[in-house]
């Protein structure tokens, strides 16, 4: 059966301010969907809601994934239902190693499948990890390295991907996977995304301000964010217009002011 | 149980008997009684004692057993302590209890090339001119304190080792001490000769929930010679009964090397005095303390590293994670001595705060009298980082795990310093068991 996250009417807060002011969206598995929209639009906040960051508080609104309440679940729970956040900026956890990291990872979906599982065999896991970091061109050495910390850019952009390479979410949200990275590395890490996409009909939301990564992973629905609401939904051809006229006459349609 | 003596002269000098002692040593326990008699009990008052407490420590209820209670426990040790800790097997295995020898092999190759490692009684008795030279001479000494004077008037049990001039003890030394009768005056004693090698293994436990109050007053000497290496870790692990006051002190030659690892676990209070003395060119030490606090334990760690010659190295890093009501104190001096130009200073205290009822004080201090030198000096207290255990769990790892992941990273950089792969797997569990 297709899984879909179904996002209705969602209203989140951080502190006293509100940030997402109703959000209408569904994104099914095999589908490719970008969200795009100025700074400050609650892009971000999306991303993080929806992936169970405490700061964010629900004030109205539902989610669900593959038909369950999204919003009741830890976050931990979410991953373990297959839904993915790539970070727009990855968490540094001095002290643990990729591997260490990428195995707790992937015993943990074992335990709560079957509370007896004694986790992936080493060898086992390390010749997945190894086919997956070549696939992505990474160092074999990245698998001793402390998560995140010390990574450049865009060697922690690729580690969010290795992560859902590994993971095999159904759906995936990429939040700004595209900020920062040179037009290379950019390439590597979309089309690592792109074939996860064809491999495993995963589902992707991708948050993004440029059409540039849009080259590698073509969506068929883009939607458009101002001020904490989706205001135009459209194919790729959206997406392109954006590039060329910015987003002032949305701005003026809405009669939205820019944000300082 | 045999019956205790209260602490007294004569105590003392009843107790030398019972261990059929040379003159000298009973000389050298009179001499450290009549120093703790004139010692006051540290208070709040005294600037090392400021924020340790010991007024609900009875010290006039301690007492001691003239034949250790013969070492009959009647808590059996728990089955980890002693086991093999490093890859290579040990070279020589002292088990005590209550300082008492209940076991003790020394291999035969380490015998041929003349190192020496036994329990510190026999050691007085076959190696008197060896130890007379070395104990409590020149690194703690009587007077440093009323506890070291205590200790040197009722030590007990401990380890002497001793590697001879140009020798590499090759396999690993290890010594465990199970404490259950309420009272251990152990001392470790290493004394490495000129250009020798040994690495040593020093562990220490109680059962985990003793009664009444229970009393650890330890010493422990290194003596690392020119061009000498040591590798030495204790490990310690009492119960919360137990109050701790130990002197340590390693005394390092012309370029030798001092690594020295302290785990501290357990206890309810402990006061510990580490200090390295980098006495000549090339002298090197790195000092790396690991501890975990919980309930209403309170360590106090009390670390100084004296350069007293140019041209010498130390690195100190302390990392501890605090829980509950627990406490933890680190006071950190580097000493730079007006001749010792061209010195390598560092110390680092890092706290991990688990709980907001948990308490560190981190206070590092320089005293430099020399102006060629690079000292530096970190202190931190910090919480868990809700981010990075966010993070983790956003790969569907549960909390708790998540948790405990954060804590072992925190860890894991001094862990690093270990070269023994089980030594760091047994700090690393007791850690995690008591996260919960």
């Amino acid at each position: 059966m297709t899984v879909a996250l179904e996002i209705n009417n969602l209203h989140v807060n951080i502190g006293e301010n509100r940030i997402l002011k109703g959000i209408d969206l569904t994104v099914k598995q095999g589908e490719i969907h970008a969200l795009m929209g100025p700074n400050g639009s609650g892009k971000s906040t999306l991303a993080y809601t929806l992936a169970g960051h405490p700061s964010y508080v629900v004030s109205a609104g539902q989610a669900t994934f593959d038909g369950q309440e999204l919003l009741e679940m830890e976050a931990d729970e979410r991953s373990r239902a297959g839904l993915f956040l790539a970070f727009q900026y990855p968490v540094a956890v001095p002290g643990v190693t990729v591997a260490k990291f990428l195995r707790q990872a992937i015993n943990s979906r074992r335990k709560a499948a079957n509370p007896e599982d004694a986790g992936i065999p080493i060898p086992e896991f390390r010749r997945l990890l190894r086919n997956k970091m070549e696939v992505l061109g990474i160092d074999q050495k990245f698998a001793g390295r402390y998560l995140n910390d010390g990574f450049s850019g865009g060697e922690k952009k690729r580690a969010e991907i290795l992560q859902m390479a590994i993971l095999e979410p159904k759906i995936a949200i990429m939040d700004e996977t595209d900020s920062g990275l040179d037009i290379d590395a950019l390439r590597i890490v979309a089309e690592g995304a792109q074939r996860l996409h064809e491999m495993n009909d995963m589902g992707v939301l991708v948050i993004t301000h440029y059409q540039r990564i849009l080259n590698y992973i073509q969506p068929d629905h883009v939607h458009i964010m101002l001020d904490g609401r989706i205001v135009e939904s459209g194919g790729p051809e959206l997406a392109l217009h954006l590039e060329e006229n910015g987003y002032d006459w949305l701005r003026e349609k809405y009669g939205v002011a820019e944000v300082a | 149980m045999a019956e205790l003596l209260p602490l007294s002269r004569n105590a003392v000098a009843q107790l030398s008997a019972s261990l059929d002692e040379p003159e000298w040593m009973l000389d050298l326990r009179l001499q450290a009684w009549d120093i703790y008699e004139s010692l006051p009990v540290p208070s709040t008052s005294d600037e090392a004692w400021r924020r340790t407490d010991i007024r609900r420590f009875k010290l006039g209820s301690v007492g001691v057993s003239l034949n250790g209670d013969n070492g009959v426990a009647d808590t059996p040790a728990p089955s980890y302590l002693g086991e093999q800790l490093t890859d290579d097997i040990a070279g020589g295995v002292l088990f005590e209890v209550d300082g008492v020898v209940k076991e003790y092999e020394l291999s035969d190759e380490l015998r041929a090339q003349g190192v020496i490692f036994c329990d510190m009684h026999t050691a007085v008795r076959e190696h008197g001119e060896l130890v007379r030279q070395y104990f409590m001479t020149q690194a703690v000494r009587a007077d440093e304190g009323k506890f070291a004077a205590l200790h040197g008037a009722f030590w007990r049990g401990g380890v002497f080792l001793y590697v001879p001039r140009n020798t590499i003890a090759a396999a690993p030394l290890h010594s465990a001490l199970w404490a259950t009768n309420g009272r251990t005056f152990t001392h470790t004693l290493v004394v490495l000769d000129t250009a020798s090698e040994a690495t040593f293994i020093d562990e220490y436990a109680s059962p985990a929930r003793g009664e009444g109050q229970a009393l650890h007053n330890g010493v422990i000497e290194l003596i690392v010679g020119d061009e000498a290496s040591l590798h030495y870790a204790s490990l310690q692990d009492f119960g919360t009964n137990v109050w701790q006051f130990n002197h340590e002190r390693g005394r390092v030659g012309r370029g030798g090397k001092l690594d020295w690892i302290t785990s501290v676990m357990g206890t309810r209070l402990t006061k510990a005095f580490q200090t390295a003395e980098l006495d000549a060119p090339g002298s090197w030490a790195r000092m790396s303390g690991i501890f975990f606090t919980n309930g209403r334990q309170h360590i106090d760690l009390d670390t100084q590293q004296n350069h007293n010659a140019a041209d010498t190295t130390s690195d100190l890093l302390y990392k501890g994670a605090l829980k509950d009501q627990s406490r933890s104190v680190w006071q950190g001096m580097i000493k730079a001595l007006p001749g010792s130009q061209r010195i390598d200073g560092f110390q680092a205290n890092r706290n991990l705060m688990l709980d907001r009822t948990a308490r560190a004080d981190s206070i590092p201090g320089l005293e430099i009298e020399a102006d060629d030198v690079r000292c530096t000096h970190a202190s931190t207290v910090g919480k868990l980082d809700e981010e990075e255990i966010f993070y983790l769990m956003s790969r569907g790892i549960p909390r708790h795990e998540a948790t405990r992941m954060v804590i072992q990273g925190f860890f894991d950089p001094i862990m690093q310093r270990i070269p023994f792969e089980r030594v760091r797997t047994r700090i690393f569990d007791r850690i995690l068991e008591k996260v919960g």
